[in-house]
């Protein structure tokens, strides 16, 4: 196991990108112009923590690398693979994008251990046998095993968290998003939530998170940038980004977080 | 001391004696004590004037003598086994549902017990009144068949339980079969539609138009939804267009139109056509049923199947819809009991139906002014078909709606589990 968030906190340009997004702009039906031009770069194996003020485009932002979002200007490339509108393309690429959503989105009819194995056997089609090792597997690193054949409804949110991110996992992506992942949860359950995530970052998966906890980045991030107006503001490692923002927005976003 | 487990305390009983709550519920003001004592005195004369009507001046024999015809119209009464075997083989595949469905619970419980009661009862004494003995035995039979096909559903469910996803397709199958065998399957010679009359045609048209609406309107609603403006445009245009017209118009329509759609060769009967245009009509109302649940589908299930690399098709098969139609059940079903309602409306394209029927007994001058007794008997059968399908629908709801429901952990372990 290799451990890149050490190197990539060194030196970002040393390894291979995964992610890049050059000058994307988009704007909303209402002619909203909700990203301004906004360029990342992603490394393999690089954890990047993406925060800002609600509004400022993060989870759109985050939402265009699996085409959930179309963008209108600039291009985005995931490994290798030119994001366009070729629909060919863009299932293969959510085949190696996982996402994990705010509001956690199991699907409410199936049980835990059909919401990990749909896709593998549909998308995949992996024999069910193969689907369902792989499913308990996850659950059992997510802490889930015991509620396998229960239903989303019948689990508290800090459950049903993290059987999306096993769910999320069973496709075996590349890359995993996180779009405010804890923010729907009660604070007795972020913990168990962000142990997961923790534990994840560690084993060298690709993540950008879009999360607001500033103790997850300080310590898990290799990366962490700040997105304001549409604008990607401030990039920084965690430690310069915490301690000694260089942009005055970012000052600013700071003082109001961190009471 | 046998209803509570010391971990719960269970919330307060407000257990009111008889009096009580007649008091609070039929007695708390003055007016309330005036509608009261208003409307028992309007039960009472309407139930004694109704008793007296049917049991001194009603003149009952115009059923039994009419008893076939009200049931089946003027199919070849020397073919009429045929029939019930048709209906068996829908009473085989409704008790092994029931028992795939039930594979959890007893099979016979008290519910069950008393509507089994319930149909013997009318089976043994209204139709003593009506029909033979050997009708009699036969539909008792049926009865026994249902328990049975019942029992082995239940045995089979429990053996292999991923069964239930296969239930719609055994009933089509079965719903098929049986069409064949009324048809004329096993005699090898056709009995024609037209020749169907009663209850048998009513069901017949009714369940037929039910099986072909449905798809049809499902896929208009997911046509509504659709990215393609064309496909979007005509599903729009189709949907607007059957809502504007009387159901009357489309069935008129469809009996002069379907003939000049088809080529000349091909002739169809007339209850074939009136079928077309109970489809064409209940598939737009039925369209606008599913869009409302597919609508009620958070955007967050299906952006959470895209993401996992689903497509369109799996995203709507596997994840969208199976969601929307259990929301609607209830209302998909309440349409189906209007078009049920609504195949009346085929004695006036000429079709005698259960009311045609009716009504063309009640021209024969022989049962002149029996109206009372031949409209109340189908007034009774309307009710039993729709409140069945009603019941059925609201078991089916349960029986889906369980394991979804928020269970509280503890509360399922404290459950004693098979007691």
């Amino acid at each position: 196991m290799t451990q890149p968030q050490m190197e990539m906190a060194d030196s970002q340009t040393g390894a291979e990108p995964i992610i890049i997004a050059r000058d994307v702009e988009k704007w909303y039906d209402n002619n909203f112009h909700v990203l301004k031009g906004v360029s990342l770069t992603v490394a393999k194996g690089e954890v990047v923590v993406v925060m800002g003020p609600s509004g400022s485009g993060k989870s759109t932002f985050i939402r265009t690398f699996n085409a959930l979002e179309p963008y209108q200007k600039g291009s985005i490339e995931i490994d290798g693979i030119q994001l366009s509108h070729d629909l060919k393309n863009i299932d293969a690429i959510r085949r190696e994008v996982g996402m994990v959503f705010q509001q956690f989105n199991l699907f409410p009819h199936l049980t835990v251990l059909d919401n990990v194995t749909l896709a593998p056997k549909w998308v995949r089609r992996w024999p069910k046998a193969k689907a369902e090792e792989v499913a308990m597997q996850l659950l059992e690193r997510v802490g889930i095993l015991n509620q396998a054949h229960k239903y989303p409804g019948q689990l508290s949110g800090g459950q049903q968290q993290r059987v999306a991110i096993a769910r999320a996992l069973a496709m075996q992506p590349k890359i995993m998003l996180f779009d405010e992942p804890t923010s729907a949860l009660d604070p007795e359950m972020v913990r168990e939530v962000l142990d997961v995530m923790r534990t994840l970052a560690n084993s060298g998966i690709t993540m950008v998170c879009v999360t607001h906890e500033v103790g997850f980045a300080r310590e898990v991030a290799d990366r962490v940038v700040l997105m304001a107006d549409g604008l990607l503001v401030e990039e920084a490692t965690p430690a310069e980004f915490f301690s000694n923002p260089k942009e005055e927005r970012t000052k600013k976003f700071l003082s109001q977080i961190l009471h | 001391m046998t209803t509570t487990t010391p971990q719960f305390s269970a919330p307060p009983v407000n257990q009111l004696g008889p009096w009580a709550w007649a008091k609070k519920n039929l007695f708390s003001s003055w007016f309330n004590t005036l509608l009261t004592i208003i409307s028992l005195l309007l039960l009472i004369w309407v139930t004694t004037s109704l008793l007296g009507w049917a049991l001194t001046q009603a003149q009952w024999d115009v059923l039994p003598s009419n008893f076939r015809l009200l049931l089946v119209g003027r199919y070849p009464v020397e073919f009429i086994w045929q029939v019930w075997l048709g209906v068996a083989v829908i009473a085989a595949v409704g008790g092994f549902s029931w028992g795939v469905l039930a594979r959890q619970a007893r099979l016979l419980d008290r519910r069950a017990l008393i509507t089994l009661g319930v149909l013997a009862a009318i089976i043994v004494v209204v139709l003593a009144l009506l029909t033979n003995p050997v009708s009699i035995a036969l539909a008792l039979g049926l009865l026994v068949l249902l328990v049975l096909t019942g029992f082995a559903g239940q045995a089979i469910g429990r053996a292999k339980p991923q069964l239930g996803t296969w239930l719609p397709l055994l009933w089509l199958v079965g719903f098929l079969l049986s069409f064949a065998l009324i048809r004329g399957l096993i005699i090898g010679r056709t009995v024609r539609l037209d020749d169907l009359g009663g209850l048998l045609l009513t069901i017949l048209v009714a369940a037929v138009s039910i099986v072909l609406s449905f798809p049809l309107g499902v896929l208009l609603a997911l046509g509504r939804r659709s990215d393609l403006p064309v496909i979007r445009g005509l599903s729009v245009l189709y949907i607007e267009v059957i809502r504007g017209l009387p159901l009357i118009t489309i069935l008129f329509a469809s009996q002069l139109l379907v003939p000049m759609a088809l080529p000349p060769q091909i002739r169809t009967e007339r209850v074939m056509r009136a079928i077309v245009g109970f489809t064409l009509f209940s598939a737009a109302y039925l369209a606008e049923n599913v869009r409302g649940g597919l609508q009620s589908v958070p955007r967050g299930q299906s952006e959470a199947a895209k993401a996992l690399g689903m497509n369109p098709l799996l995203t709507t098969s596997l994840i969208v819809l199976p969601q929307a139609l259990k929301a609607v059940i209830p209302t998909i079903v309440g349409q189906f009991i209007s078009l049920f309602k609504d195949t009346s409306l085929l004695a006036i394209v000429g079709l005698t139906e259960l009311l045609g029927m009716g009504q063309a007994i009640l021209a024969n001058p022989q049962y002149l002014g029996r109206s009372g007794e031949v409209y109340l008997f189908i007034g009774l059968i309307y009710f039993l078909c729709c409140y069945a399908m009603s019941s059925a629908s609201r078991r089916l709801e349960k029986q889906l709606s369980a394991p979804r429901r928020a269970v509280e952990p503890a509360l399922t372990t404290a459950r004693p589990d098979g007691g």
